[in-house]
């Protein structure tokens, strides 16, 4: 009697929730594809004794060259360097040590002679070196303008925050702003070849090349673009503190004054360890005859304005000569040559165990 | 039940003035958690609960302040935001679902009797007390009262799938006095008035009294049609909405389920708590450091760089310098970690469910992960508790042999019987070989007749008649319908019931029955009987049930053929059959009468109405006369004996935990395989007492103990023990099995008992606890979990594994005949037994394998990445100068290094699946713990602060004195940052290279992809472009250029990477090569 009213329709959309008695005819079987069913083609390596020895070995064989290669270049380069902070009594620059401060006007010249026992044949690039000089502290790294450095009248008239507390002056702006610009290193250091009949020649130190081509071209600029007239763009602000020139009086050459003078770029590349080099000047060969630096007695004058005793820094002046992969670095061709032959002692050792005592038996091995 | 008197709702029919003083909830429901405005806010503070948002969000306040901040705000917020946008998207589009689905389901139409005449209604705007008419098939707008029906006597037929999963259909009453108000004229004039019980979420109560003109009425779930379900087989009929909307049954159902965690997100966190730690530390010390330097160079460096404004003593500098390590040093613990791992685990899940090899096509069914966050914990069970009806049976019952009155029908020819000669209402799919029980029937043999005529009458199947002689019984258990298809077959045919009445046709002759009571089945009763009145007029009360209970019932003159067929029953329960016994009673008039009395006053009663009805039941079920005994079989699933022998290969013991009797639990047992000849002993506890059950485990742990091997002895203390150890227990030699009863497993699970309990069991190979009940099971799994640091698995198909389903740390619901209320339980869910073998061997390896080779492989690339601060931290001042370009730190982890290693905890596959099966020991590391414990944490951590030493030193050292060919110095602040940026960037993409086993397309595409990205976005950052357009933003302009061109540079990225790797490289060979692990050895053998 019940049974006649039923059927089993079921009215559109009532089915909220899945049960068997909602389901639809439909099959539900998952597709089979690859990629569903988890067999996608793949490449299984394994670590066997046909994949790894020879890896040893390949590394090995291919660092050792290498290493060798390196050690040879770094070796055929020559370096000479030289510590002027005048920390002992018998230095030469001992006296300019010890009666400096930052707000000196009086220059204190020290004259540093030393002798090089080969010639410097190629192009010898001059690099002053500071100790313990923390260019890369946190509070010392932000403490700059980027936008100002690049030109921006904006920011060269309110610079950033990030420059405190070396953004204003006496109420007026500081240009460049911040700690990395105002610790400029500024000794000045001059070179000269003791002629053996005694006379002394100045050696000509080059000033330009030796920042970044995109520091110098892209990331500073001078405000007011090629306006020859620094003076006036920098007009209303003020040096930094510990400066004895403004920025726009950095050098004669208009192409290398104001934010784009080099030495300027090169201190504000900021350094990554406390102890760095910094390029100063290039000695560019001038004949293929003449070495660039002969044998012999030269001189090293310096302006010695630039204190390091109170934070027991130390000042060096270093000459190198470079390669294809840059100055002296004895470590990179060490370590090549150390890694390499300790890859080719454990591909050789773990040749020994895996004949030894390794696993090479079969499917023996695999039981339930 | 007891229906407190303080909390009661009253409604009124008709009347809704009345019913709005209680503000009852009004039929609208609302299972979105959001709308457009309150979403952001309600979201975000949902997601700053969490623990790990609020770190991140605590880190960008520190970044805010300018003395602390040692890297940029955005470090921190993009990833953060990145994070919380992908969470919200997600949550954004569950809600989306959600409101859809509710504007659905709240503007369907329904009936409403408003004013005398009927309207159609949104069902969000129908109120408590209103009178709605419901028709055919339509689904059921809130919990109604049945007032009235289109049916004989007020019934009405429902189908309960969507609220309990039964598709069988059930009848409802509606009160005797409302059922004659059949049309709405009269029905508007109704203004009875309920008083019931507050909303609950019992499916199967209601509790409840009518007044209606000066008199009570006492209403039961009997009377009542639930939201959710549908009207079926009834034209039409009335009901008086009582609960609405929320306040339905429905609705207070659907909380949520509880959280599983599993052991790997708590060794996570405890992991992620250690490193905090470790960051402290690290912060501390770099904090001291600091103040150090400050006092002793930092002083003297005044006049190059003074302190900021704030800081005036080195101790100051110091406490900010920790704030902003701990900033730097966050990247330990990164952000997308925990958003990584839930990105795993949803790929893992998808792939369970489209596995075709778990999927059923007869039912259509695929496998499915309900939680997707506990599928590695699948590749480390050690225990598997399983239901066996349904589980590891099909749970399609036939009817196999009987016994009536002492003589026993069994298969003994190979022919089957054909019914329809006999009978043209036979089913012609019912399989009986013994034709002298037809024989008996034919000659009219009375107690034959009356087993049958038992069989017709006693039960609660309902019929479905579409034509003539075309019956369907729709039975609640499939071991109802078989016995009525059986009585069917043998010439007593159940052709319809209405409550009052049960119509049959005995040997060809229609026959209509009054059906004076239904005393209904329960787990505790485990018997059901009918009372009866004949056409004649006699009296007759039928009754079925499990032997233990009904034997115990019979009249003394039963003795003999109790003796008999208690043989056959044993028999029976031996050949793995269910059994159960019959029997009737004849009762007089007045036997009737005064127990009709007792009944009904048990009926009203206001309280413990449940006690007080099993009490009536129990005196007339008394003296009663044995017919016989019924035995169903339940064949066993395909692949069950094969799936528990790979399962017990694979180190994982199975527990049966089954509500049969102990002989048809053994044989099961020995049918799948559990249980074999070649076992030493198999024993058995059965005792009542805690006496007898401590003297039997005691005697099985000494029988354990004599054939122990090794000389190491098992202690045996009967009276008071103190725990034996169980890795002794793991020296015993042979194999055991353990069966215990019900009875006996409440003693043993006692507290003095339990653990002597746990230990001997655990020792055995096979564990079978026959006739427990639904708590019980719970009660071993949560024992188990409490003694074993084990991984649990519950599985089953019923309403009565629910519990063990919820309590085991996983549980897999089988969806098969029984509803589905275990699948909604469950944590995984498929429809065959054997899937049990893929789901664990295949997809929970996998799962084990992929999420610890992803962790160790995070937390190494991150301790790489981040360690390289510390180390720099000596050589800058312990100023907190980060190493890395700030971009380079806020795209390492989400961009650069993130894709590979997901690839790698995706699709990583260290054996083919058929191998993992093949070789069920793979699964032993899963269940050891050995892929990611404490150890290998600290060996990727050791491994990562190696790597980050290699990271910083290496270049350090090269770099110090090199310059590149133009003669400037290569040491400036920033090559140096984008050589080691690039070294760590390649070190790790060769790591993940070493640890990816498994090369798809995508691996190759996002490892590859993303080194070619991080060159990419790094030349973009370091062009010209951005920087003209933000200087301020873009300090590293031309620094990628300028550095990546030196030969020196990728000099030392090639020495770093082999210092890195080599070491890495020649561990592993010697690993593989002297001590290979299993998956190492078929995996050689696989190419």
């Amino acid at each position: 009697m019940m049974a006649s009213s039923y059927n089993a329709k079921d009215e559109d959309g009532h089915i909220t929730v899945s049960g068997p008695g909602g389901g639809t005819l439909r099959s539900k079987k998952p597709e089979n594809t690859a990629f569903k069913q988890q067999r996608l083609p793949a490449w299984q390596p394994i670590l066997t004794a046909g994949t790894v020895l020879p890896a040893f070995f390949i590394i090995g064989l291919l660092f050792i060259p290498i290493g060798i290669g390196l050690f040879v270049t770094s070796n055929n380069i020559k370096e000479f360097e030289v510590d002027y902070t005048g920390v002992d009594m018998s230095s030469p620059c001992f006296n300019c040590s010890q009666n400096f401060s930052w707000n000196s006007t009086k220059p204190c010249t020290c004259t540093i002679p030393f002798y090089l026992d080969q010639p410097y044949e190629s192009n010898v690039y001059v690099y002053y070196g500071l100790s313990n000089f923390y260019q890369n502290h946190r509070r010392y790294v932000k403490s700059r303008d980027d936008s100002q450095l690049n030109g921006d009248v904006n920011s060269l008239m309110s610079p950033s925050k990030e420059c405190e507390p070396y953004a204003f002056h006496e109420n007026k702006p500081i240009a460049p702003c911040g700690a990395i610009a105002n610790s400029m290193f500024n000794d000045t250091l001059e070179l000269f070849y003791n002629d053996p009949n005694g006379t002394r020649i100045p050696i000509p130190l080059n000033t330009t090349g030796i920042a970044w081509w995109t520091d110098k071209h892209v990331k500073f600029g001078n405000p007011g673009g090629n306006n020859p007239n620094l003076t006036a763009a920098f007009q209303g602000t003020t040096k930094p503190v510990n400066w004895r020139r403004p920025v726009y009086e950095l050098d004669a050459d208009p192409g290398n004054n104001g934010f784009i003078n080099e030495d300027f770029i090169v201190w504000m590349r900021t350094a990554a360890l406390p102890t760095f080099r910094k390029l100063y000047r290039i000695i560019n060969k001038k004949s293929s005859m003449v070495p660039t630096l002969p044998r012999g007695n030269y001189t090293l004058e310096v302006v010695y304005n630039y204190p390091v005793r109170s934070f027991e820094g130390r000042k060096r002046v270093i000459l190198s000569t470079i390669s294809w992969m840059g100055g002296k670095n004895p470590f990179l061709g060490i370590a090549y040559i150390t890694v390499g032959s300790v890859c080719f002692f454990l591909g050789v050792v773990l040749l020994i165990i895996h004949h030894k005592c390794g696993n090479r038996n079969n499917s023996a091995d695999i039981s339930n | 039940v007891f229906c407190p008197q303080q909390e009661e709702r009253r409604v009124r029919a008709n009347d809704r003035e009345y019913n709005e003083k209680f503000q009852y909830a009004s039929n609208c429901i609302m299972t979105s958690k959001y709308n457009i405005v309150t979403f952001l806010p309600v979201n975000l503070f949902e997601q700053f609960q969490e623990v790990a948002n609020t770190y991140f969000l605590f880190l960008l306040i520190l970044q805010l302040i300018p003395q602390i901040s040692s890297l940029s705000w955005f470090t921190t917020i993009v990833p953060l935001a990145l994070v919380l946008s992908i969470t919200a998207v997600k949550d954004a589009t569950d809600d989306y679902f959600r409101h859809k689905s509710d504007n659905q389901v709240n503007n369907r139409q329904s009936q409403v009797l408003i004013r005398g005449s009927l309207q159609n209604e949104k069902w969000m705007n129908v109120r408590v007390g209103d009178i709605i008419k419901l028709e055919n098939n339509q689904f059921v707008a809130a919990d109604l009262l049945l007032l009235s029906s289109s049916e004989p006597h007020g019934l009405c037929y429902i189908e309960t799938a969507e609220l309990d999963g039964e598709s069988n259909m059930k009848v409802r009453q509606s009160v005797s006095v409302t059922s004659a108000l059949g049309d709405p004229n009269n029905l508007a004039l109704f203004d009875g008035e309920v008083v019931c019980e507050p909303p609950n979420n019992k499916l199967d109560r209601f509790c409840g009294t009518l007044y209606w003109r000066d008199k009570k009425y006492t209403l039961t779930n009997q009377n009542m049609l639930l939201r959710g379900c549908v009207l079926r087989n009834t034209e039409a009929c009335y009901g008086l909405v009582i609960f609405a909307g929320p306040d339905t049954k429905l609705m207070q159902n659907s909380g949520r389920t509880k959280f599983k965690r599993t052991s790997i997100d708590r060794l996570m966190n405890t992991l992620v708590l250690w490193i905090f730690g470790f960051l402290v530390c690290m912060g501390v010390i770099l904090a001291v450091g600091n103040a150090v330097w400050e006092r002793e160079v930092g002083s003297l460096f005044q006049s190059y760089l003074p302190w900021d404004p704030p800081v005036d003593n080195f101790l100051f500098s110091a406490f900010l310098s920790f704030w902003s390590y701990v900033i730097i040093l966050n990247t330990v613990v990164p952000i997308s970690l925990y958003v990584s791992v839930e990105v795993i685990r949803l790929g893992h899940s998808y792939f369970i469910n489209w596995d075709q090899q778990m999927f059923c096509s007869q039912c259509n069914t695929p496998a499915e992960a309900r939680t997707t966050t506990l599928n590695e914990e699948l590749g480390q069970v050690e225990y598997i508790f399983s239901d066996k009806t349904g589980t590891l049976t099909q749970n399609i019952m036939s009817f196999n042999k009987c016994s009536i009155n002492g003589k026993t029908y069994v298969k003994m020819y190979f022919q089957r019987l054909d019914f329809t000669p006999f009978n043209p209402l036979a089913d012609p799919n019912f399989c009986f070989y013994d034709d002298t029980l037809l024989e008996s029937v034919k000659v009219g043999d009375t107690h034959t007749h009356k087993f049958f005529r038992l069989l017709s009458l006693c039960h609660t199947v309902m019929s479905e008649e579409k034509s003539e002689g075309e019956l369907f019984y729709k039975a609640q258990s499939p071991d109802e319908g078989a016995l009525v298809t059986a009585a069917r077959n043998f010439g007593f045919v159940f052709r319809s019931r209405t409550p009052g009445t049960i119509t049959t046709t005995e040997m060809g002759r229609p026959v209509t029955y009054t059906l004076l009571a239904i005393l209904d089945f329960n787990n505790i009763r485990k018997r059901m009987s009918v009372i009866v009145r004949n056409p004649e007029g006699r009296i007759c009360l039928y009754c079925k049930g499990a032997d233990t209970v009904l034997l115990e019932r019979l009249h003394p003159c039963n003795q003999e053929l109790m003796n008999i067929t208690s043989d056959h029953l044993n028999e029976y329960a031996a050949d793995g059959l269910r059994t159960l016994a019959l029997a009737y009673r004849d009762l007089s008039e007045d036997e009737w009468e005064a127990w009709s009395e007792s009944h009904r006053c048990a009926d009203k009663a206001a309280s413990c109405r449940e006690d007080r009805l099993a009490a009536a039941y129990e005196q007339i079920e008394q003296d009663m006369m044995l017919l016989g005994a019924t035995a169903i079989e339940d064949k066993l699933q395909e692949g069950v004996p094969e799936t528990i022998a790979v399962l017990s290969l694979a180190n994982i013991k199975i527990w049966v935990l089954t509500g049969d009797k102990q002989e048809t639990a053994v044989n099961i047992g020995y049918s799948c395989k559990m249980l074999t000849d070649d076992m030493t002993e198999v024993f058995i506890i059965s005792g009542h007492t805690v006496q007898s059950v401590r003297q039997e485990l005691g005697s099985v742990c000494l029988s354990l103990n004599g054939t122990g091997g090794g000389g190491k002895q098992l202690q045996c203390p009967p009276p008071s023990p103190p725990p034996p150890p169980s890795n002794l227990m793991d020296n015993i030699s042979g194999e055991f099995a353990l069966v215990i009863n019900g009875h006996s497993l409440a003693h043993a699970l006692e507290a003095d008992m339990e653990t002597e309990f746990v230990s001997t069991a655990c020792a055995c190979k096979a564990v079978i606890c026959c006739r427990v009940t639904p708590l019980q099971k719970a009660q071993v799994v949560e024992l188990i979990k409490k003694h074993k640091k084990a991984v649990t698995l519950a599985i089953g198909d019923g309403a009565n594994d629910v519990s063990m389903i919820k309590s085991a740390h996983i549980g897999v619901g089988i969806s098969g005949q029984e509803g589905i209320q275990a699948v909604l339980a469950s944590d995984y869910s498929f429809s065959q037994f054997r899937f049990l073998q893929r789901l664990l061997l295949v997809h929970g390896r996998w799962s084990y394998l992929r999420m610890c080779r992803f962790l160790c492989y995070f937390f190494y690339k991150n301790f790489a990445f981040t360690m390289v601060h510390f180390w720099f931290g000596f050589f800058c001042g312990f100023s907190a100068q980060t190493v890395y370009d700030q971009y380079f730190i806020t795209l390492y982890n989400i961009v650069y290094t993130s894709l590979p290693v997901l690839a790698m905890g995706i699709f990583d596959q260290d054996v083919p699946d058929q191998r993992s099966l093949e070789y069920p020991k793979l699964y032993e590391p899963g269940q050891l713990n050995l892929l990611f414990n404490k150890r290998e944490f600290f060996i990727c951590i050791a491994q990562g602060i190696y790597t980050s030493v290699v990271l910083f030193f290496v270049p350090c050292a090269v770099l110090s004195n090199a310059t590149q060919s133009t003669g400037v110095p290569l040491a400036d602040y920033q090559t140096f940052a984008v050589t080691t940026a690039t070294t760590l960037v390649i070190v790790v993409s060769v790591q993940i290279a070493l640890d990816t086993g498994f090369w798809t397309v995508i691996n190759h595409v996002f490892v590859w992809g993303s080194l070619g990205l991080y060159f990419t976005i790094m030349f973009a950052l370091h062009s010209q472009t951005l920087f003209k357009i933000f200087p301020n933003q873009f300090h590293f302009v031309g620094s990628a250029q300028s550095t990546l061109l030196q030969p020196v540079v990728w000099l030392t990225i090639a020495l770093a990477t082999a210092i890195c790797i080599v070491p890495v490289l020649a561990f592993r060979f010697l690993k593989v090569d002297l001590k290979p692990q299993l998956s190492d050895t078929v995996r050689k053998h696989t190419r």
